[in-house]
């Protein structure tokens, strides 16, 4: 449930679902998200579900915070359907050419790259959000015993289609991009294609996602 | 092939296609874009004699300069801006917000704009393009929107699919006043600053820097110190948010930021500011002043009364 509603600017709802980052927080954000998504509420603009806040950005001209804040508090929740929820299975190829931080994952998690790659490959993730740049997916969790803090000194260029990892999260960069994730491997999967209208994301909250290791000759046939 | 088109001779240095921007996409990371000054926007596309929501082409700082063939059209610019207008060997002097038109082989010169940062072009028409949920707003981060998501490019052509009919030449008498003094109302981490720092976000001066563009205006100055968390767990972020990093420079975000963001939010531009905001060039002194959300909501219905009244006296 909403914990807290504020005004965030005057052409926005900032919906607080409490402090922690879990599954179950995460799923009630997810529920409101789809929810007010289905109910096309008179003026809202946009929804960004994160772990536990949602923000809901509206057109001044034709509401106000006061009125929406009243029709989101007043939505019965409980009348959604359970969430559909996808299994996606993701190939990454850990070549040494595509994992840029294997040798600081080895040094700083203490472990060696067989053991980071095991229990990598073995974990099951969940889609807490997607976004920052188009279609980036924000995977959790990792085990205590792979969460890694940010680059001292992030990359200008990751490449598209790296695989990346932060503290319990990882994600897949859709798109070049700056960032400080340190990169495990490489998908030669299109995780956002904008000529999909409909449906540009492969992976979206609430879906559950396994790695696949594939080697280096997998990953290049995969893109012929 | 287009009967109607320019000829890009120089692009300048970014100039792209917008419109109104597009709604409901920021869940899977796509931002509103469209024209960073809306109200410009409006009335260029009212100047030309089209629907509000029409294409336009933006640009900033230095803006295209282009060769026009085809049948006679009209152009307006809108926003402070420089530019002539070349028939034969002819150059006329151009005026904001007063039509032109543009006959074959006509050159229009667009060469910067006057201590702000953004101007538009709409002809009497519309440009063939392609839009991508609903607008053409170039988001060139993901490569959304028309001209495949791109800025426009030196030699690149810029078809017109349809010319209107009615080419009246028509004009308004207005004035872009610049303000330094912007409207927030305090953001949703403001208690995680000084009590020094917040004083210096509400009373002192910062510089907008040069690294500053649709994604975001950086600010200079003094720097703004945390007392509680210079990270937060990444949440929604809309435009006008002020974000302050651990380096205790403040950023903005503007129409093409992230949709996520981890940074503390010291607090939000107005809506009724936006259109100023986004027109301080590097180097402009900008200025905070808190307001209540009320306040910021009246402002907000004389900013768009005030824009209304614009468009209904063309």
């Amino acid at each position: 449930m909403i914990k807290n509603i504020s005004n965030l600017g005057d052409a926005a709802l900032y919906c607080d679902f409490g402090k922690e980052i879990n599954k179950d927080i995460n799923s009630q954000v997810i529920k409101y998200f789809k929810s007010i998504q289905k109910k096309n509420i008179n003026g809202v603009n946009n929804l960004t579900p994160s772990y536990n806040k949602l923000i809901i950005s509206f057109d001044l001209k034709k509401t106000n915070y006061e009125n929406l804040k009243k029709i989101i508090e007043d939505l019965d929740i409980n009348s959604v359907e359970n969430l559909s929820k996808k299994k996606i299975e993701i190939p990454v190829c850990c070549d040494d050419s595509f994992s840029l931080d294997i040798k600081r994952l080895e040094g700083k998690l203490k472990l060696n790259r067989e053991k980071i790659f095991e229990n990598f490959f073995n974990k099951e993730f969940f889609c807490y959000m997607t976004g920052f740049i188009a279609g980036m997916p924000f995977l959790g969790d990792l085990d205590k015993n792979m969460r890694i803090e940010r680059l001292e000194t992030p990359r200008v260029k990751v490449p598209k289609g790296s695989v990346g990892l932060t503290e319990q999260f990882a994600n897949i960069y859709t798109f070049e991009s700056p960032g400080g994730w340190n990169i495990i491997g490489n998908t030669p999967l299109s995780i956002f294609d904008n000529s999909k209208e409909k449906e540009p994301n492969l992976i979206n909250p609430g879906d559950t996602i396994v790695f696949k290791k594939i080697t280096k000759e997998q990953y290049k046939n995969h893109n012929e | 092939m287009s009967k109607n088109y320019f000829q890009i001779i120089r692009s300048g240095i970014n100039t792209t296609f917008q419109d109104l921007g597009r709604k409901n996409l920021c869940h899977i990371g796509i931002p509103f874009s469209g024209a960073m000054d809306n109200r410009n926007y409006l009335l260029a596309n009212k100047l030309v004699g089209n629907a509000l929501d029409f294409p336009v082409i933006e640009f900033a700082y230095q803006g295209p300069l282009l060769k026009y063939f085809g049948d006679k059209i009209n152009i307006v610019i809108t926003g402070d801006v420089k530019f002539k207008v070349k028939k034969n060997n002819n150059e006329i002097d151009g005026n904001c917000y007063e039509c032109f038109n543009l006959e074959n082989e006509d050159e229009l010169n667009i060469f910067s704009t006057n201590k702000s940062v953004y101007g538009y072009l709409a002809i009497s028409g519309e440009f063939d393009i392609k839009r991508q949920w609903e607008s053409c707003s170039v988001n060139t981060k993901a490569n959304i929107g028309a001209n495949n998501g791109k800025k426009l490019e030196n030699n690149q052509k810029i078809n017109i699919s349809r010319i209107n009919k009615n080419l009246n030449k028509k004009k308004l008498n207005y004035i872009n006043t610049k303000i330094e003094n912007i409207r927030i109302i305090k953001g949703t981490n403001f208690d995680y600053f000084s009590e020094q720092g917040k004083k210096i976000f509400l009373e002192k001066e910062f510089i907008v820097s040069k690294l500053s563009d649709r994604m975001g205006m950086r600010l200079e100055g003094p720097k703004i110190e945390n007392t509680v968390d210079t990270n937060i767990k990444s949440e929604g972020l809309i435009k006008g948010v002020i974000q302050v990093p651990a380096d205790g420079n403040p950023i903005i975000m503007l129409s093409d930021h992230g949709t996520i963001g981890g940074y503390p939010k010291i607090g939000v531009v107005i809506s009724a500011d936006y259109d100023k905001l986004v027109q301080l060039s590097p180097g402009s002194k900008i200025k905070f002043k808190e307001v209540e959300l009320s306040s910021a909501e009246n402002l907000f219905k004389l900013y768009d009364l005030e824009t209304q009244n614009l468009i209904s006296q063309i």
